[in-house]
């Protein structure tokens, strides 16, 4: 056995380094389909989980490997896959299965440019609203944002701790530019990093309800096998599993998915505030994205421009508080994504025409430059006077 | 691009400074004029692409061309001298080096990649010498360590050659 926390220094790319912290993280299920710019956390992973006693599956397609982590986490395992563009697509009718099941796992999503086929080895952010909207139904989703190898490496661990404490599929929504970019990557040693897991039943086996919500409005799993009544179900189901064709039971289940999400959204949500004290223009930004925008704070601050940046490492739920309060005081936002415009959607709807919102927004193929995002804020700073 | 993740990887790992390493990754990649983007700083790095290049190394006709742009004027170009027939437009240093040719001598043409990082290495001093050994030596197939680090050294002694000659011809002419 190989250790599963590779303690120590390295020199790593975005995909390896999110492999390596989906195993610092416990992981031992990886069930998936290449696509590039994705197919290196599955190679890693193939190369690395036998090693330290998981498994890898190499599936015949993205919708089978979705079913497969999910099936491996009611069984106890935490599982992951890793996918891009198309794969992603495919992947949306199960990630809903996940959510009404309420089963924790973690999907990779190495975002390329679309739609459809689109530009297979090139960068974008352009499933940012698929995240939040792409499967059918009302529901709150998790995802993450890295911007570096090193970020990737710790936000894997944070979605697996994530997805156990509210049993709920998390999204890493990276790009083939983070991907596919190698930096220094430090690995802590595995003392260091702070786990968590699934809430656990206890009590008679008999009488448990799968779907009871503890304390926190979460219900303990039980897992497959263990003598525990449980009953999965993508129908909407009581608190015993079982399927409930009711108004009563759909409200019930929609506040207990929803409201677990709703109710925690401080512990939730994490943003990092770049030069933003005394910000006039404040961007807002997440991923490969946000790396442009603090060049473009640092070169609009040497041009005695108050520039700021609100980085993003949560993009969901969106941190629409953090957002109307900076929406009080600064002159004005511009919101820097690889896309022509979906978070900076959010942005508009939080800053609620107190602030005007601009985009920097590009089709994708390419990282978003310094220079096109000075160009926005000397816009907007002129559009001020 | 194997050259830019060795050269990152020294300068990550032995020389303790901020390395960011960018690559071509389509069908370029397979057989095209494809690039390895390397920026080492002593900051923290937030764009990870080239802007302006301090340094340009180009293994081929193709790559000049479509590159060349990136460096700055005073830049300093290296270049595979059989393969880069003509640097039109360079305005800084000009190093020409037989690298695919001293691989051959070599017996592995493959490694001209690892005789020009040697050469790099030596006119540039962008990472430490020993960093660089240590990095090859990593990077490189099991077994095949020995003959990529000649390959390495032959590239190191050129430059170094190169660089006695070039302050000589500066001494004469003071």
């Amino acid at each position: 056995m190989e250790p599963a926390v590779l303690t120590g220094e390295h020199f790593l790319n975005g995909d390896v380094a999110c492999a390596e912290g989906a195993l610092a993280a416990g992981c031992r299920f990886f069930a998936g389909y290449p696509i590039t710019p994705a197919t290196e956390v599955a190679e890693h992973m193939s190369k690395r989980l036998p090693r330290v006693g998981g498994v890898f599956i190499q599936m015949e397609d993205e919708i089978s490997a979705m079913a497969a982590i999910l099936g491996a986490s009611c069984a106890g395992v935490k599982s992951m896959t890793a996918t891009s563009g198309p794969g992603f697509s495919l992947m949306m009718e199960n990630l809903g299965l996940g959510i009404a099941m309420e089963t924790p796992c973690v999907l990779v999503n190495v975002q390329r440019a679309g739609p459809s086929t689109g530009l297979p080895t090139l960068g974008a952010q352009g499933d940012m609203m698929q995240a939040r909207w792409g499967s059918h139904g009302h529901y709150e989703i998790i995802a993450l944002a890295p911007s570096s190898p090193q970020e990737i490496f710790y936000q894997t661990i944070t979605a697996f701790n994530l997805s156990e404490t509210y049993r709920i599929p998390v999204l890493i929504m990276a790009d083939e530019i983070v991907g596919h970019l190698s930096e220094r990557v430090i690995i802590p040693e595995s003392s260091k990093i702070k786990l968590q897991s699934r809430p656990r039943p206890t009590g008679r086996k008999d009488r448990f309800k799968p779907f009871h919500p503890g304390p926190n409005g979460v219900a303990p799993m039980a897992h497959a096998g263990e003598g525990y009544m449980v009953h999965f179900t993508g129908l909407t189901h009581d608190e015993r599993g079982y399927p409930a064709m009711t108004v009563e039971a759909q409200t019930e289940m929609m506040d207990r998915i929803t409201g677990k999400i709703r109710r925690n959204l401080d512990k939730i949500i994490q943003v990092e505030r770049y030069r933003l004290e005394d910000a006039d223009v404040a961007l807002v930004s997440y991923g490969i994205s946000s790396r442009s925008s603090q060049a473009a704070v640092d070169e609009a601050r040497e041009r005695g421009i108050k520039a700021g940046l609100l980085r993003l490492l949560t993009v969901w739920p969106f941190p629409e508080d953090i957002v109307r309060e900076l929406a009080k005081r600064v002159k004005g936002f511009i919101t820097v994504e690889l896309n022509l415009g979906q978070i900076h959607l959010e942005v508009q709807r939080c800053a609620e025409g107190r602030a005007p919102a601009l985009l920097a927004g590009h089709v994708g193929g390419s990282a978003i430059t310094p220079e096109e995002i000075l160009e926005r804020i000397k816009e907007l700073v002129s559009q001020g006077k | 691009m194997l050259a830019g993740q060795v050269m990152g990887l020294a300068a990550c790992l032995s020389d303790h400074l901020e390395a960011t390493f960018t690559q071509s990754y389509g069908p370029e990649a397979r057989g095209g004029a494809c690039s390895a983007q390397l920026i080492i700083s002593d900051k923290q790095i937030h764009y990870p692409y080239v802007r302006n290049a301090d340094i340009l190394v180009c293994m081929s006709q193709t790559g000049y061309e479509k590159y060349r742009q990136m460096l700055k004027a005073e830049g300093t170009l290296i270049i595979d001298q059989d393969m880069v027939r003509s640097v039109e437009g360079a305005t800084g240093d000009v190093f020409p080096v037989p690298a695919t040719r001293m691989a051959e001598e070599l017996g592995r043409k493959m490694m001209a990649n690892i005789v020009m990082l040697g050469f790099v290495t030596s006119v540039t001093e962008a990472v430490s010498l020993k960093g660089m050994l240590s990095s090859v030596a990593d990077s490189v197939p099991k077994g095949t360590e020995k003959t990529n680090i000649a390959a390495f050294n032959k590239g190191y002694d050129l430059g170094q050659a190169m660089l006695k000659a070039r302050m000589k011809k500066a001494a004469a002419r003071l």
